[in-house]
């Protein structure tokens, strides 16, 4: 053990030599549908740059195609310092143990290719499966430490640190409570739950979902650290200046998924208010989601479909146009563990408006602020931001200029010396 | 001041939050006033006169004390009558008329006037306008309205080297300038543990008074520095009584019409603006960025159409948004740092306090509108109301 000491903790930062990390997500660029996808990416990057080895384990959707990583990562620094790899799963971010059910059925009894019992009966198991194929990759990569990103890795961290005989840390991008507004699923808090036990280490992306995961799961306070995220600072589509094709009208933007948890309920009622003061305001929905059905019934019922745009689930490029149009992001989540796309707005030169129930408001000084319920309040901010010019471009000049704040370097040093103090602590709790 | 929304707007003219107000009074009120008047009560008493002290009591702070605590009130009353303490002149609202009109800021300087008369029973002889706002015209105005001295900030750059403890002249007006430096000391730094003089002891402090030059050191703070900005815990009140006694010793207090009978030591000139206000000691914490200054100019141009319509209860609730404190709520350029502007405001970022203001103005306006007089053309909440109508694609 003391041998494991030196090559893991002292001996890095004596010669130089990279800290090893077995990194195992759901999703990772270009494979994603939320969040998530962009912080992985985005941390391992940061980490990339402070001289970090990651080796990044992720689910594979059978059906889907082969993506080039490389083209995406590149091919400098971060390349090398990189190495993906896929396991074959029908697990999907953003899935509950009834959108599983869904999934195998469909699989086994639909078109399914290749073999069929390879795959879990339940989400439950398709984790263990998961997790069982941690462990050999945990036999087989050389690593120092290991690091699972939200509940459906949590096993296959159990399982790793089980294997090799390192400290796990566990990241908590969103909890369950989160995701689902209150009503979860009792499968998926229990992996959570024994996930964040099992840990040496729990990082929370703020102080908010810090504050959840103890009320939520009775988790000792002093065994987790707050990260907040950053974002990349160079890439071109932040300066891309797509100008707004609504010309007499101002465009309040919502983006984000369709569901509970994104609060676009209240978006619309808040909308349906500003139209009462001012008629020269559009809003633009962008995302797709299980409350679509109902937002859009909701729209005519309020008489305002004329002045309500529907723009799908934008990706890429789009994303970036729907900001530079906006003269303003609202994010009215009713829970938002942190929120990155409120510094991507930012970053695209519009302002946000954000719920007060998320982590992105802790950090954010330059923004309008409301809980997600108070319509009044956020009627009340919007109309005003869109009446009087001189706020606009105030906040907007204050806005840009805090956006620069948030980087990728930060939250990756902050992680590296949480991986440092794990390893001294396992380390030295080991030989005592 | 409330929160007034938007939809306030037209339907409720009430914009103070009595409750607020009120709770805010009672704790500065206990923590601060009432026991720091006590202490002075005790000193002058004690040293047989030979203590002294000048208060700067704004017009609003007295309706607030008559209001929510009239002891606070009587107890300043109290030390009025020691022969021990004078009283100031300045705006009635503690605001920067004097920046936007003449003739309004006259007025709230007589209206102040009046009140100190009556209240303390003497005509105050010296002026210091809001936030030491000065300049050499400023010198000159207080000088017509029949003031002999004016205080202000003994700022770097109009001292230039110089000493700030020597009466100056500016435009034949008599001024005293703050010692910034011992000011500061106690206001800001007297429990500051990283502060290398820390912690500050009364001979310390003396032995940096008897190291000064001149005629008189002039040291101005607020007065919540006693109780709430430093609290008691850390041993405020202690030491300002110890210090008190400690420079009796060896130095003489004088009120502030006192201080000013020394002859002049030459005269200064101060052609921009100087004030108080963090390390930059210029305007632009009430008027640095767009929207303080949109606020502030479409407030002043309301004031001929209120006053044309006679109406007083309108012409309360606009000198009301006069207070400087409004446009100070209002400014971004410190808000990052979560300093004293932060620490002071109600509201939780200068565009929550900048929003508020507004929705009043506008309310105001309905007021004038219903008294059928006319808002000026170039009113900015008025453009800014006309591109809400339905233009079209």
């Amino acid at each position: 053990m003391k041998n494991g000491l030196d090559s893991a903790f002292g001996e890095h930062k004596r010669r130089g030599v990279s800290l090893k990390v077995l990194m195992f997500g759901w999703e990772f660029p270009p494979i994603k549908s939320g969040g998530l996808g962009t912080a992985c990416y985005d941390l391992t990057k940061g980490l990339s740059w402070n001289n970090v080895d990651v080796t990044f384990v992720m689910p594979h959707a059978p059906d889907n195609a082969e993506v080039e990583f490389v083209k995406l990562i590149g091919a400098d620094n971060f390349s090398k310092k990189v190495q993906i790899k896929k396991i074959k799963t029908l697990l999907t971010p953003y899935l509950n143990s009834h959108g599983y059910s869904e999934i195998i059925a469909r699989f086994k009894f639909g078109d399914g290719k290749g073999n069929a019992d390879v795959y879990g009966e339940n989400i439950y198991q398709e984790v263990q499966r998961l997790a069982a194929v941690a462990q050999e990759i945990a036999n087989e990569e050389h690593h120092d430490i290991i690091h699972a990103h939200d509940w459906m890795t949590y096993e296959a961290g159990i399982e790793a640190r089980k294997a090799s005989n390192k400290p796990l840390v566990v990241h908590i991008h969103a909890t369950e409570h989160d995701r689902t507004g209150g009503n979860p699923d009792p499968m998926i808090a229990d992996i959570e739950y024994r996930g964040m036990m099992a840990a040496d280490r729990i990082i929370a992306n703020s102080e908010w979902t810090k504050q959840n995961v103890i009320h939520q799961y009775q988790i000792n306070p002093d065994k987790i650290d707050v990260v907040h995220w950053g974002v990349d600072y160079d890439k071109p589509e932040y300066h891309l200046n797509h100008a707004s094709p609504f010309k007499n009208e101002k465009l309040v933007l919502f983006l984000g998924r369709i569901t509970l948890q994104k609060g676009p309920d209240y978006f619309i009622e808040v909308a349906s208010n500003v139209l009462k003061f001012n008629k020269n305001v559009r809003f633009l929905i962008a995302g797709s989601g299980d409350m679509t059905p109902r937002i859009i019934n909701r729209v005519n019922e309020l008489g305002i479909s004329d002045k309500v745009n529907f723009a799908g689930f934008l990706k890429g490029e789009h994303v970036h146009r729907a900001f530079q149009m906006a003269d303003l992001y609202v994010m009215p989540s009713t829970s938002e563990p942190f929120g990155i796309v409120a510094l991507e707005s930012m970053k695209n030169g519009t302002p946000t408006l954000l719920s007060k129930q998320s982590g992105c408001s802790e950090v954010i000084k330059h923004s309008m602020k409301a809980d997600f319920w108070d319509i009044n309040l956020m009627t009340d901010q919007i109309v005003s931001y869109l009446r009087y010019n001189c706020f606009q471009q105030e906040l907007t000049k204050y806005s840009d200029k805090e956006a620069k704040k948030f980087n990728l370097n930060d939250p990756a040093k902050k992680t590296l010396a949480i991986y440092q103090n794990v390893l001294h602590q396992w380390y030295n709790h080991s030989t005592t | 001041m409330r929160r007034y929304q938007v939809f306030d707007i037209g339907g409720n003219h009430d914009y103070t939050d009595d409750q607020k107000n009120k709770a805010i009074m009672k704790k500065i009120s206990e923590k601060c006033y009432l026991p720091m008047n006590k202490l002075l009560l005790k000193l002058i008493k004690k040293y047989d006169g030979a203590f002294k002290i000048s208060f700067s009591i704004t017009g609003v702070f007295i309706d607030q004390c008559k209001k929510y605590a009239p002891e606070v009130l009587e107890s300043f009353r109290a030390l009025a009558k020691t022969g021990c303490v004078e009283f100031l002149c300045e705006t009635y609202y503690h605001s920067l008329a004097y920046l936007y009109s003449k003739k309004e800021f006259k007025q709230q300087v007589e209206k102040h006037k009046k009140l100190i008369e009556k209240e303390f029973g003497k005509t105050p002889k010296v002026f210091r306008n809001t936030e030491l706002v000065f300049n050499n015209d400023l010198a000159e105005t207080a000088k017509d309205l029949g003031f002999d001295v004016v205080l202000a900030e003994g700022a770097d750059h109009i001292l230039k080297k110089k000493t700030p403890n020597v009466v100056y002249t500016v435009n034949n007006c008599k001024v005293l300038l703050k010692n910034y430096k011992l000011s500061d000391d106690i206001a800001f730094r007297f429990s500051n543990k990283d502060w290398e003089h820390y912690p500050l002891t009364p001979k310390k402090f003396v032995s940096w008074i008897d190291e000064e030059e001149g005629d008189v050191i002039n040291l101005f703070m607020d007065y919540e520095t006693f109780g709430e900005h430093q609290w008691e815990e850390s041993g405020i009140f202690t030491f300002m009584e110890s210090l008190f006694g400690a420079l009796l010793k060896k130095h003489k207090f004088v009120t502030i019409s006192e201080a000013s009978k020394h002859h002049s030591k030459g005269s200064l000139n101060v052609p921009r603006f100087v004030s108080w206000a963090d390390i930059d000691r210029d305007l632009t914490a009430w008027i640095g960025n767009q929207m303080q200054e949109n606020a502030i100019k479409e407030l002043y141009l309301l004031e001929n159409p209120v006053k044309t319509s006679k109406d007083l209860a309108l012409l309360e609730s606009w000198r009301r948004l006069t207070t400087s404190d409004h446009f100070y709520y209002m400014c971004t350029k410190w808000f990052n740092d979560g300093d004293v502007h932060k620490y002071f405001s109600p509201y939780e970022s200068p565009y929550e306090a900048f929003i508020a203001f507004m929705n009043i103005l506008n309310d105001i306006i309905i007021r004038i509108k219903e008294k059928n007089i006319k808002i000026p053309t170039n009113s900015y909440i008025m453009s800014s109301l006309e591109q809400e109508a339905w233009g079209g694609f």
